[in-house]
């Protein structure tokens, strides 16, 4: 499903990833590990096409995104849910849905707002609220959803848990197993190991923009020595 | 250099304004009636202006100084196209329409050719290529239509006036007052209910973010841009019945619509259409009480010089009570902007040394140089001090102005001034400074409540002001015609001799302000400036500081307007306008805002070659426009960032 | 430890729009201790937390640091009285170095920011190094802040903030960020600091861990008003607690249970 082979990205003179390569299969959720800086979201935002890779190949899909503008990327199928969430506080919840809104695509769960507030309950009661006057948790439900209303295949979530309550983290693992259970396709990037081990299939752990460590969650679980190095826990 | 404009600025006099008809000592009820709608009626253009400027400045993050350009640009076609097409019904409405919608798609072309290869650049680049539509905008008009102002035809139907309490009121203002709202009701319409709109909003608020949702920002950008630009083109268009199209409308509507758009709050489409409307209506009625104190210095004198305050007091009111604006919330921060400055290092002794051989350099120029050189040569050394003042508070203040002239030109009036009333040269020359430090010090306490575009709309909206006083105010600084006569003391009278005092007082004032950068007082405004949270959090008082700052700044540039005013014998109120303001920002950023000496190279470079190609063509204004174009799409980072980058990239293939 | 109470707020409230953010919330904070304010997302303490630094008013109730009312003073002037700041999301000043940050906090505590002539940069050298070497980054000193790694930035804040010598620091999500160990170091070395010299420390945190291995004392907002407070076990243990807030603890280590 999604593809990279020796990425390679910058942020003006600040080299921050170096030949990444990596791989995620429909059905599927890969974590990335990695302390803050490590480069994961300058990988999640290479992959949508906000940072441009300087060198490498990017698929998706069976197609090549690398040199794609993001709304291209995003129209293909390929939705991205930010860190901090950035919903528009501006816009109601249902306004916000709107602008996520894309035709429904073939191989692809499809979504309504009538869908999405079976899986995101609490945000069935707010549909005209506007985004700023939702709580943390609530703006985290949203930002997913808001994503979903593009009919993705492949979603990449930049650090869902951070600065949530844990009973918010806990159901923010529920939707992304149903998610997984549609059929879709979860790249997310993580430092919270508790909640990697609720959710993901395999691990890739990168550190200084390499990728150091890759396997499923049952063998990083078993490397005390990896985890010790990397993730230092 | 003639930026001064041919004849009364009309943005400042209400146009069509029934002043002839109504002379009479006291305001009665009628009159007050009829300047009600009056002001309504001019009302409604501004608000067409302020609602395309702020749609566009939302979405894109581009304040379009070419705004007052398309407002022109709408008037002129309009008046073209209505005379072709005839006077008739279909003639005048189909003219005035299809003006509005040239513009828009020129707005459109504009964005798609041009500024779309800005769209990663700093933003002030942007503003700056939009500042060089507006030079070229002006010398096309110039070249179409001449200098020669243009006065339209009366509206078909509706030429009459009807009887309002036994007075006239033009018909077709009537009309103009039911326009407002409804275009007000239509882009109401269009912003909430449709899935563009909702677009638009989203794209308001985190453009990168709607663009990662699927949304294409191109096609986005083209289509508010084309809006914006037929809102302003039509706003000029209805105008052709009441004012004669001028050349200078561009730039007094600009600063008109920013003060609107400052008071209504920015992004607000409603807050835009209030503040219109109360300040259209104020300005009116002030008209109308101006009538009552008619003076022997001519009615146009007092009616302008109220119509001046009235606008000032509702802006500094509004941003006192509310700091952004009636209808505006505080700004977001938009997302990816942020630049994060470099760090600033003590000047490395190789830099000193370089900085101390070329200051010898200009000691002994007058040595091998002639007259012309020296001339010229001090001119560049008082711009070099003002683009070095403004880059002290837009560099390590953080504040953008664009109405810096302002005390430049105060300087160079109060230099001007109180060498007129006796002053000796050399005593003028030193309390000039401190009247342009004054004048920072007053508008600097409304600036410094701001910030962002906010704080630079209002700096360009004080200059403006302090311009139209000059400009009005005949009896005192001498009105368009300026001051002549002001010549330095008989010591200083030969050009080398002048030279050396401005070399003495321009580089002593660079060299003061390089290292205030480096003294506490710089830590402080650089530290409100990076994080303005953690400074209140270590006890710095944000506010305060860049108010001292932007004093100072105010002091230095008052410096480099004395120093000017008696270099070139004569001052006019140019010295003070929004293109000398232009040109200090054109200094500083073509000189690269990031590093200390940019603002002295840019400087240099413009001052040569505005001198330069001045001397060439008749239309040089659309050749220097055409200049800044090239040099913002070759430099993005500025010479010196450029030169510096350079620099780095030999460093890192080391 | 001899226990002075530095912080006394009683009955603190704030509403928004109708909607009660901070609802008569008391509490109590001694020199030397480790308060932690925990609660689910939206439950007030970011309100709560800006209520006591100054940058909104509160409605009613008072707030008392070391005897003087903080009612009404401006963030700036409850510096001075001895209160020191840290944010969530790290807050520097990125076109200076290391060093310069905490010089510029320097500056300001010794009524030196309107000299116009000195150089900065050769003033209270050793009093920045000194502090920078209390948080353990005193290596990094000429480094610029915009390429320091997080958890160093962290640690640049806490100088930052050690700088007027407070008695009370209030630090928002302290550990947001950070990977776990660099966590558990960043708050060790607080509550070694605040012991050390007196400091009284407030903070907010979603990271369980942290929370119950150095927080002497927990409070739980929800809705504004405090549901329960007291020690790390027994929040931990308190049923409300977990049903709105700690969930069925998958979330965090067992070993400080």
């Amino acid at each position: 499903m999604l593809e990279v082979k020796g990425v390679n990205s910058a942020y003006g003179r600040a080299h921050i990833l170096y030949d990444l390569s990596l791989s995620a299969k429909r059905g599927e959720v890969v974590v990335l590990l990695g302390r803050n800086g490590a480069g994961k979201s300058t990988t999640l935002k290479t992959l949508i096409g906000l940072v441009r890779p300087l060198a490498g190949e990017i698929s998706f899909d069976g197609r090549r995104i690398e040199r794609l503008e993001p709304y291209q990327i995003a129209r293909l199928g390929l939705g991205y849910v930010p860190e901090e969430r950035r919903i528009f506080t501006d816009l109601s919840v249902m306004e916000n849905l709107e602008v996520g809104r894309q035709a429904p695509r073939a191989g692809a769960p499809q979504w309504t707002p009538a869908k999405l507030f079976r899986l995101f309950p609490n945000l069935a009661g707010m549909r005209e609220r506007p985004g700023a006057r939702m709580s943390g948790g609530e703006q985290q439900m949203l930002t997913i959803a808001r994503t979903l209303m593009g009919n993705p295949s492949a979603i990449l979530l930049d650090e869902p848990s951070e600065g949530l309550a844990p009973v918010i983290v806990e159901q923010m693992a529920k939707t992304i197993l149903e998610l997984k259970q549609e059929g879709l396709c979860v790249l997310l990037s993580e430092q919270n190991l508790h909640f990697a081990n609720l959710v993901a299939d395999r691990a890739y752990i990168i550190e200084k923009g390499h990728i150091r460590y890759q396997g499923t969650m049952a063998e990083l679980a078993a490397d005390g020595q990896v985890r010790a190095t990397y993730l230092s826990v | 250099m003639q930026y001064a404009p041919s004849r009364l600025g009309r943005g400042n006099a209400l146009p069509g304004t029934p002043q002839q008809k109504s002379i009479e000592p006291h305001l009665s009820l009628s009159a007050f009636l009829v300047q009600l709608l009056n002001g309504l009626a001019s009302a409604s253009s501004l608000f067409l202006v302020a609602a395309g400027l702020s749609i566009i400045f939302g979405v894109t993050r581009i304040v379009n100084f070419a705004h007052g350009s398309l407002y022109m640009l709408g008037t002129y076609i309009a008046y073209s196209l209505v005379k072709v097409f005839g006077g008739g019904m279909l003639g005048f409405w189909g003219g005035v329409l299809c003006a509005g919608i040239a513009v828009g798609l020129f707005g459109a072309l504009v964005e798609r050719l041009l500024l779309r290869r800005l769209y990663h650049a700093p933003e002030l680049l942007q503003l700056l290529a939009t500042f060089a539509l507006v030079l070229i905008i002006r010398d096309f008009a110039l070249w179409t239509w001449g200098a020669e102002d243009l006065l339209g035809p009366r509206a078909p139907g509706l030429g009459g006036a009807i009887d309002i309490a036994g007075r006239q009121f033009p018909e077709y203002d009537l009309l103009l007052i039911a326009l407002g709202p409804l275009v007000l009701g239509l882009l109401w319409l269009l912003l909430t209910r449709t899935r563009w709109g909702t677009l638009v909003r989203a794209a308001t608020e985190d453009r990168e973010m709607a663009g990662a949702l699927g949304v294409n920002q191109a096609w986005l950008f083209t289509s508010v841009f084309a809006l914006g630009s037929f809102l302003a083109g039509l706003g000029g268009a209805i105008q052709i019945p009441r004012e004669p199209a001028v050349l200078t409308m561009d730039l007094t509507i600009l600063s008109d619509v920013f003060v609107v758009v400052v008071v209504g709050g920015m992004g607000s489409i409603p807050g835009a259409f209030l503040a219109a409307v109360i300040i259209g209506v104020l300005k009116a009625m002030c008209i109308g009480i101006g009538i009552g104190n008619v003076s022997a210095l001519g009615i146009d004198f007092s009616f302008s010089k109220l119509t001046l305050v009235v606008e000032f007091i509702v802006m500094a009111v509004v941003l006192v009570i509310r700091p952004w604006g009636l209808l505006g919330r505080q700004q977001s921060i938009p997302r990816g902007a942020a630049s994060v400055e470099p760090p600033l290092y003590l000047p490395p002794p190789a830099l000193l040394k370089g900085l101390a051989a070329a200051l010898l350099m200009l000691a002994l120029l007058p040595l091998f140089s002639d007259r012309y050189t020296l001339v010229l040569l001090t001119d560049i050394l008082v711009f070099a001090l003002f683009a070095v003042s403004l880059h002290f508070i837009m560099g390590p203040a953080g504040m953008h102005s664009f109405g810096h002239a302002a005390y430049f030109g105060l300087g160079a009036y109060a230099a001007a001034l109180l060498f007129k009333h006796a002053v000796p040269m050399e005593a003028a020359l030193l309390l000039a400074p401190l009247v342009g430090g004054l004048g920072a010090l007053v508008f600097g306490w409304f600036c410094v409540r701001l910030s962002g575009v906010y704080l630079a709309m209002l700096t360009l909206a004080f200059a403006q002001i302090a311009w139209s006083v000059v400009y009005q105010w005949d009896a005192f600084t001498g009105g368009s015609n300026g001051l002549v006569g002001i010549w330095p003391a008989n010591w200083l009278a030969s050009k080398t001799a002048f030279y050396y005092l401005a070399l003495a007082l321009c580089a002593g004032g660079v060299i003061l302000l390089w290292r205030i950068v480096f003294s506490p007082f710089g830590y402080a405004l650089r530290a409100g400036r990076d994080s303005p949270l953690r400074a209140d959090a270590i006890g710095i008082d944000v506010r305060r500081q860049q108010w001292l700052g932007f004093a100072l700044a105010g002091v230095l540039a008052g410096l480099a307007g004395a120093v000017h005013a008696f270099s070139k014998g004569s001052i006019s109120p140019d010295t003070l306008s929004i293109p000398r303001s232009v040109d200090g920002l054109v200094m500083v950023l073509m000189g690269g805002i990031q590093t200390l000496t940019g603002a002295v190279a840019g400087a240099a470079l413009f001052t040569w070659l505005q001198d330069s190609i001045a001397r060439q063509t008749e239309f040089w204004r659309a050749l220097l426009g055409g200049i800044i174009l090239f040099l913002v799409l070759a430099f993005p980072q500025g010479i010196a960032g450029f030169i510096r980058e350079r620099w780095d990239a030999r460093k890192d293939a080391e | 430890m001899t226990e002075t109470i530095v912080l006394r707020v009683s009955n603190l409230s704030k509403s928004y729009g109708g909607v009660q953010a901070v609802n008569a919330v008391s509490f109590s904070l001694a020199s030397g201790e480790l308060l932690a304010l925990i609660g689910p997302n939206g439950a007030g303490k970011t309100t709560c937390f800006n209520l006591l630094n100054g940058q909104i008013a509160a409605d009613s109730g008072s707030t008392e640091f070391e005897g003087r009312s903080l009612i009404g003073l401006k963030p700036r002037q409850i510096w001075r009285l001895g209160v020191g700041r840290t944010f969530q999301i790290t807050a520097t000043f990125a076109s200076m170095t290391v060093r310069e940050n905490v010089q510029t906090a320097l500056l300001n505590f010794h009524g030196r920011l309107n000299s116009l002539v000195s150089l900065a940069e050769r003033l209270y050298v050793d009093e920045a190094i000194e502090l920078l070497a209390r948080v353990g980054i005193a290596e990094q000193a000429a480094r610029p802040c915009a390429v320091l790694a997080y958890g160093d930035l962290k640690r640049v804040e806490l100088a930052i903030a050690l700088a007027n010598r407070p008695r009370l620091l209030l630090m928002d999500e302290p550990t947001a960020g950070m990977a776990p160990r660099e966590r558990a170091a960043l708050m060790r070395l607080t509550a070694e600091l605040a012991r050390a010299s007196a400091i009284a420390v407030l903070f907010t945190e979603h990271d369980m861990d942290v929370v119950f291995a150095h927080a002497d004392r927990v409070i739980v907002l929800n809705r504004g008003c405090i549901i329960a407070e007291g020690k790390p076990a027994e929040v931990r243990a308190n049923r409300e607690v977990q049903q709105v807030y700690l969930g069925s603890g998958s979330l965090f280590g067992a070993e400080h249970a």
